[in-house]
């Protein structure tokens, strides 16, 4: 077939799909956000979103989340993923327990780790148990809103590390292992291979985990909600706020398309910082 | 009779029953109330059972509109008969609510009668079942009780001493607040803490009264368990004893009751200057004009004011009749808890009953929301309440004016939209 | 002598490296699993002990909450339907998603980024407030309440998994390997079938794996869109944040258990690619 037009042909079905299931629902959703009381075109919708003495901290919440949960998720996946490689007994076993919190949905993942967090929980038993507190401390406290980012932050790194671990070990069984090989052989360190051949050969794989991820992160919710209460608000709780709460759909809408609208800039950095050069072959 | 008489009776009475057998698809309940799994269980099991085929389905708010929504916006539809609370009815239009007045059943309450019709002539939906808020404590904490304070006839001012008194003590905010996300906190501001400091909801939200209704919202709160901003259903902290008293909705107390019924006892919401204020909560059950099968779903509604369903229900939800029924002796712990205890708060002599908020339409939402802005940034904020109020006034005026509601109870009546002054 | 020095000084820090080492994985493993251990203990014990403080640290093996659920009407009905919606999922997104991942990692064509984009965008816009148009749209079709119309909701959920990982992989698979298949008298066709597909099955797995959790854990279109038809995850685990806590670890409990199982049944074939890295 024509070179030309194969690619399209290949794209064509994922197209056609994607304009029925999201692009159709998609736009008459958005038109809302544009849509006045009077039924003209405005931008009231935004305006009141965004004057909303909580969005300015939303915001931050979600950011700062973010700033800090995705690149020690990138870290400590790409440590977990070059472990495994190195692995000669048990690689299949390890794995998989790695890979099992991919199987944990958000809200069952909060309410895992509320039951780690709460008063009477399990941090508060294992603290008494080896004598270092005499009664449970309360950690999920608007005094302490450090240790609710902390728990929040642990949760989430515990959910969602594995995603991005799937995607890298995938990306690492690609990478042949004469590379390395030849590296031993002209002495190079260990770290030294890990900067010049995995980290390089693994670019697209890389972008990809990280867009992915941090798409996800500017969704978070149902972590949040179930670990900090109303303490810790972020845009995507709002956004359901209005939507179910207010049954205000046009705001929803518009701080739906907020979120998208910071998510397509964070996405055009990360793919901009870790292009794949053209004809990218090894 | 003759015997052929007889005969083509049994055939069309055969037939009838096959038809009735054909059209029958399961009538769909869908429904916002009752759904603990346990609750939803016993629905189906034993209050349903008697009912024909019923699907009951418990969702949360957000799939219970979307779904109704989009049904009614298709034209089309599969839910026969809405279970919900009555600010979900009135965010509705009524027009896609069956009109049942002629139904033949409705509550003994002439109240909920009024508040079913949603500003219309007729019954949009019909009551069907109520329950209110009331404070619970683990029998420890009596022991704190301020001198001279009646457990059943309690001040806010001995609330707040008595745990003063737990926390020091025990060294620990024993008071529980259902402030966590699906908490229903914003009714204990509009029904208990308003009512019961400035007589009023709406009128005297930024009154000077209403300041002091805040100052001691934060006295209450510093003797608090800080975690509050994570409780939605107190009975989870009793049992684990992270509050050992706490204000909530009579069913999200319920499990602490029928589990430990000799540790924990129940009782009236706190009294304030202006009295005992105190308010109801009202679920009630609709018809979609989407119904698929309009016969089944107005039989299933007549089903759930039947006494013996009503009854029923209390047993699965902990939410009481709305019908005069007599109530059997042998309830669960939790409900004669919960019955003693409102029993109690509407027979006390400074009892001072609110009403559901009505006429707010869809802004049921950013009323609530007002609320619980205004205990964020006071209580949990440390913003100075003369300024937030001031700040919030606004808000409230503009909702009451786009929807034009009248004042309900306990504010005094008003002609057109209820003022904010 | 120095020598022997220098070599038992190596030997100490790659003795100590590999404790380093060993300690690192074992310490990750039980990052990962003791909450879900914790999550166990819950499931297994009684009411009173799952409110108890401080809690046990070994589960007293009371199944009575997990009985609740065995008498539950419909569980196994809903098990049946989460997974029927599940399969569906994985095999639309894989076929639908791979063609597309192939065609971005081998050829430039002008629309590129925009079709990029979209993918992503699929992802960035939350699906509750999608659901409504949706839902609309399927009862006038007539796909409301069947699997089959979950599952493509789902799908779109998957499908940027699908796109992107497959993407990711064709792209680390040297073009001149296809290269030299084609020199070799194979056509686009053969050489894809015959070389690539088995080198990215891995990857394939990898994606499959994404879209069977992702349709698996999803909630709101499913409790909108079935009624008859629900997914155990509609059925359980929205009703679950209001259940007492003993029904609501036993609940989530049930609710990850057979995403586990699947995990571990796909095993195999995710680190096959193992084997591949070895060629």
């Amino acid at each position: 077939m024509n070179a030309r037009i194969l690619p399209y042909v290949l794209i064509l079905p994922v197209t056609l799909f994607l304009c029925l299931f999201f692009i159709y629902p998609f736009v008459l959703v958005s038109q809302q956000a544009f849509q006045a009381a009077d039924g003209g075109w405005s931008m009231e919708n935004f305006q009141e979103v965004v004057e909303y003495w909580k969005f300015p901290i939303s915001m931050k919440n979600t950011l700062l989340l973010a700033a800090i949960v995705v690149p020690v998720q990138l870290a400590l996946a790409l440590l977990m993923a070059t472990m495994v490689s190195k692995m000669k007994k048990g690689r299949d076993m390890v794995l998989y327990i790695w890979t099992i919190p991919l199987g944990i949905s958000d809200l069952a993942a909060g309410i895992i780790w509320l039951a780690i967090f709460e008063q009477s929980g399990f941090l508060n038993s294992m603290l008494h148990g080896i004598g270092v507190v005499d009664k449970p401390v309360n950690f999920l406290t608007y005094q302490n809103p450090w240790i609710v980012f902390l728990a929040i932050a642990l949760a989430e790194i515990w959910r969602a590390t594995a995603i991005m671990l799937v995607i890298l070990v995938a990306g690492i069984g690609l990478i042949p292992k004469e590379y390395y090989e030849a590296a031993d052989v002209f002495g190079a360190s260990k770290w030294k291979q890990f900067t010049r051949i995995t980290f390089p050969l693994l670019r697209p794989s890389l972008q990809t985990a990280l867009v992915l991820r941090v798409i996800l992160a500017f969704e978070i919710f149902a972590v949040v909600a179930a670990l900090g209460g109303t303490l810790f608000p972020v845009l995507m709780g709002q956004t359901y706020s209005y939507q179910f709460d207010l049954l205000n759909s046009g705001a929803a809408a518009a701080m739906a398309l907020i979120i998208l609208g910071i998510s397509i800039g964070f996405t055009l950095i990360i793919l901009r910082i870790l292009r794949v050069p053209k004809g990218a072959s090894i | 009779m003759t015997l052929h008489s007889k005969i083509t009776g049994a055939v069309s009475g055969i037939a009838v029953s096959c038809i009735a057998f054909a059209a029958q698809a399961d009538v769909l309940f869908w429904s916002t109330q009752a759904k603990p799994v346990e609750e939803s269980q016993a629905m189906r099991e034993q209050v349903l059972s008697g009912a024909g085929e019923v699907d009951y389905q418990p969702n949360d708010p957000g799939p219970w509109i979307t779904r109704l929504n989009a049904e009614l916006q298709a034209d089309s539809g599969t839910i026969g008969v809405l279970g919900a609370l009555h600010g979900d009815f009135s965010a509705m239009d009524p027009d896609d609510l069956v009109d049942l007045s002629d139904l033949g059943v409705m509550s003994a309450s002439s109240t909920f009668n009024d508040l079913s019709k949603l500003g219309t002539d007729s019954m949009q939906y019909i009551p069907w079942m109520q329950a209110s808020y009331i404070m619970a404590a683990n029998k420890e904490a009596l022991q704190y009780l301020p001198e001279g304070a009646d457990v059943d006839a309690l001040t806010y001012d001995q609330l707040i001493a008595w745990g003063q008194n737990v926390m020091t003590a025990t060294g620990e905010a024993k008071f529980g607040f259902p402030a966590g996300p699906k908490g229903l906190k914003h009714r204990f501001f509009q029904g208990y803490l308003y009512p019961s400091y400035t007589n009023g909801v709406v009128r005297s939200f930024a009154s000077d009264e209403a300041v002091t209704a805040w100052e001691k919202m934060r006295e209450l709160w510093a003797v608090t368990n800080p975690a509050s901003t994570n409780f939605s259903f107190l009975q989870e902290q009793l049992l684990s004893g992270d509050a050992w008293i706490v204000f909530d909705h009579t069913s999200r107390l319920a499990q602490a009751f029928n589990e430990r019924p000799d540790d924990f006892i129940a009782f009236p919401a706190p009294a304030g200057p202006t009295g005992r204020g105190f308010m109801p909560v009202l679920a009630g059950v609709a018809i979609p004009r989407t119904a698929p099968d309009m016969e089944a779903s107005k039989a299933l509604v007549a089903h759930m004011l039947k006494p013996e369903t009503q009854i029923a229900t209390l047993r699965a939800t902990n939410f009481f009749p709305v019908v005069d029924v007599d109530l059997p002796g042998d309830l669960p712990p939790a409900v004669t808890a919960a019955g003693d205890a409102v029993a109690k708060m509407s027979g006390s002599a400074d009892a001072n009953p609110g009403l559901l908020p009505a006429g707010l339409g869809d802004k049921g939402g950013d009323f609530n929301r007002v609320f619980v802005d205004s205990f964020e940034r006071i209580v949990l904020g440390g913003q100075d309440i003369r300024a937030v109020l001031d700040d919030q006034k606004g808000k409230l005026a503009a909702i009451m004016e786009e929807t034009g509601a009248p004042c309900w109870a306990p504010d005094a009546p008003s002609e057109g939209a209820c003022p904010v002054e | 002598m120095t020598d022997a020095a220098v070599n038992d000084v190596s030997v100490d820090t790659r003795k100590s490296g590999r404790f380093l080492y060993g300690a690192s994985v074992v310490f990750l493993c039980a990052w990962v699993i003791v909450p879900i251990y914790f999550l166990l203990i819950n499931t297994l014990s009684s009411p009173e002990t799952v409110n108890s403080f401080p809690k046990p640290f070994i589960p007293e093996f009371d199944f009575g909450s997990l009985q609740f659920f065995a008498g539950f009407s419909g569980m196994l009905t809903a098990l049946k339907n989460s997974v029927i919606v599940a399969l569906l999922t994985m095999i639309m997104s894989i076929i639908i998603g791979a063609p597309a991942g192939y065609a971005l990692s081998r050829f430039d064509f002008p629309g590129k980024g925009l079709f990029r984009m979209l993918i992503l965008l699929t992802r960035a816009f939350p699906l509750p407030l999608l659901a409504l148009p949706l839902a609309v749209m399927f009862i006038q079709t007539g796909l409301d309440d069947t699997a089959f119309g979950l599952a493509l909701v789902h799908t779109t959920l998957a499908i940027p998994f699908a796109v992107l990982i497959t993407f990711s992989l064709f792209s680390g698979i040297p073009i001149e390997l296809e290269e030299a298949a084609w020199t070799l008298g194979c056509t686009r066709l053969t050489a894809f079938t015959k070389v690539v597909l088995p080198l990215i099955l891995p990857g394939i797995t990898a994606s499959a794996i994404f879209a069977f959790v992702i349709s698996w854990n999803e909630v709101f279109a499913a409790a909108v869109l079935t009624i008859e038809n629900r997914t155990l995850t509609a059925f359980l685990l929205q009703n679950l944040d209001t259940s007492p806590l003993h029904l609501k670890f036993a609940g989530g409990f049930i609710l990850v258990v057979p995403a586990l199982i699947f995990i571990f049944a796909v095993r195999k074939y995710l680190f096959a690619m193992w084997g591949i890295a070895n060629r």
